[in-house]
């Protein structure tokens, strides 16, 4: 049996509309239902631990008033710390990525093989030796501190993720954009400059958001040769005062805002950028 | 004497890997003289073309541009591009930057040329291939005629003493290649030295001083384009203009 055909093809039929918003009410209302019972089964665990909240000493952890003056506080210095950290060695990690990608794809052998030895060595170890390798063994030999240390064993892991990403978007785009640029007599610097780069942003930019949200997250394991971000913070805050609970609850908060910001914010250069073309 | 040639390749031979595309090429284009190059698929008419501009290196034998030699992985093979426009079958305009800008990118960043001096060349160029309203439009706006017409007028930009065409016609729905056509027959009545690949016969009598047929990586035969078209010497010509004609 064949349905009757809507009346109206530009429109769907009566009803429609209000049934789809009907579901997403429902799938909604799920959502509240299943964070509700993980609330309550949370709090019940807390409270059979007796735990005892302290809620109102948290304040001086962001940040203290002393005559009319603003000291920031260990969490605040932290945070700071960690987007220090984390902006650094993102910057350097795509810098590592793009020139990585660059001799992968490039007809020099030489620069094939060290590429490709360096994201073998990258992948293939624990970041936490990675960290150590660079901070007891690089670092005092090209005589850098703890903190140039820790973004540098940031960058260098992260930009074997980026050096893949940038790859697939350089060889997103058509050889004949290549062949144009050469043939307008562009040199290399100019070519990926204004034709190469602009154009696989669309395709880089997501999964970059991605490696930045990583190397935010990735920073926490700097706290182990006591760096002063942000997890390190958390660390000492449990230790002088207890409040385990308190303290990193709000240092995953502190990391959530930072990382839902981000991607809020690429999304909004995403929109820029896709606007007027086309 | 005649004024030394633009461009003049001898002995070219290039491989891909251990498949030889041209073997043993030697051609010599003359200041002014149009050349069109025709042959069956795949006998390297875009290879030969290709490496004159360094878009292919070549493994053996001689090209020189406007007196200068073209080495694979030269250094400041900018300079020799410079002299040597090309137009793609593809058009393969940049479709991030406008007209306008695809136009004014060579000149500024190859020629050093200021930013008012390059608009006011690229719209010249614009108006000579008739486009100049849609300068502000960016390339998918365009039609395929009128992209071609773009991507004539972008390489013309450049000023280069050759011009170098891959097929500009054949990527075209019927009703655009008279346009590219005629633009590219006024370039020749302006004295432009050009080297095209075509399969196009009217434009080849109108227009070319010499047909070179080329067959598996080699030229064959070289001859004025009436003498070509109506009494080939070659059979692998003759066969190749059968094809053509029942089309
Ligand atoms: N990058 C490459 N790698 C390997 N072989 C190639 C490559 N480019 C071209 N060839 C081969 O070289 C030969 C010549 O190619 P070319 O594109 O010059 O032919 P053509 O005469 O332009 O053909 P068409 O009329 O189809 O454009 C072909 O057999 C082709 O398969
Ligand atoms: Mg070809």
């Amino acid at each position: 049996m064949t349905k009757a055909l809507a009346v109206h093809r530009d429109r769907p039929p009566v009803g429609f509309n209000a049934w789809r918003s009907a579901g997403v009410a429902w799938q909604i209302t799920q959502a509240l239902l299943v964070f509700a019972v993980l609330g309550w089964l949370v709090w019940r665990g807390i409270d059979a631990m007796e735990y005892r909240w302290q809620w109102y000493r948290v304040e001086p952890f962001f940040y203290r008033e002393i005559d009319g003056e603003i000291i920031w506080g260990p969490l605040v210095r932290g945070l700071i710390l960690t987007i220090q950290i984390a902006a650094l060695a993102g910057a350097l990690a795509i810098v590592i990525g793009f020139l990585t990608a660059l001799a992968r794809l490039s007809g020099s052998f030489a620069g094939r093989v060290l590429a490709k030895v360096y994201l073998e060595a990258i992948r293939n170890t624990p970041l936490l030796v990675q960290l150590f390798l660079v901070y007891f063994v690089l670092a005092p030999i090209i005589g850098i501190d703890r903190f140039w240390a820790g973004v540098l064993c940031l960058a260098l892991y992260e930009g074997s993720f980026a050096a893949e990403i940038i790859r697939g978007g350089l060889r997103g785009i058509d050889r004949g954009q290549y062949e144009a640029a050469d043939a307008v007599g562009l040199s290399t610097w100019d070519k990926y400059r204004y034709i190469i780069v602009p154009q696989s942003m669309p395709l880089v930019l997501p999964p970059l958001t991605g490696l930045l949200i990583s190397t935010i997250k990735h920073s926490a394991i700097v706290s182990v040769i006591a760096l002063a971000e942000l997890t390190t913070q958390g660390l000492n805050l449990v230790s002088n005062t207890f409040m385990a609970f308190e303290v990193w609850f709000i240092v995953a908060g502190i990391y959530l805002v930072l990382t839902v910001s981000l991607s809020f914010a690429v999304t909004l250069f995403e929109h820029y950028l896709n606007k007027p073309k086309r | 004497m005649t004024p030394s040639p633009l461009v003049e390749i001898s002995g070219l031979c290039k491989w891909y890997d251990d498949f030889s595309a041209l073997y043993d090429i030697s051609l010599t284009v003359a200041e002014g003289e149009k050349v069109v190059i025709c042959g069956p698929s795949g006998s390297g008419k875009s290879t030969l073309i290709r490496c004159i501009n360094q878009l292919e290196g070549h493994q053996q034998g001689s090209i020189r541009v406007a007196g200068q030699e073209v080495r694979p992985g030269m250094k400041g093979i900018e300079a020799i591009r410079r002299e040597v426009g090309m137009v793609f079958q593809s058009f393969n305009l940049f479709p991030h930057m406008t007209i306008l800008d695809n136009l004014t990118i060579g000149p500024i960043r190859n020629r050093g040329m200021g930013r008012a001096a390059a608009r006011a060349l690229a719209m010249e160029y614009l108006n000579k291939v008739r486009i100049s309203e849609q300068a502000d439009k960016y390339p998918p706006q365009l039609s395929g005629g009128q992209q071609q017409r773009v991507a004539i007028a972008r390489a013309l930009c450049m000023q280069p003493r050759v011009m170098l065409f891959d097929e500009p016609t054949s990527a075209l729905d019927p009703e655009m290649i008279a346009g590219v056509l005629e633009v590219m027959e006024t370039l020749a009545r302006d004295g432009m030295t050009m080297i095209v690949v075509t399969h196009e016969m009217g434009f080849a009598r109108r227009v070319a001083d010499r047909v070179v047929f080329m067959d598996e990586g080699e030229i064959v035969e070289t001859a004025p384009p009436e003498a070509f078209f109506s009494a080939p010497r070659t059979n692998r010509a003759k066969l190749f203009l059968g094809q053509l004609l029942a089309h």
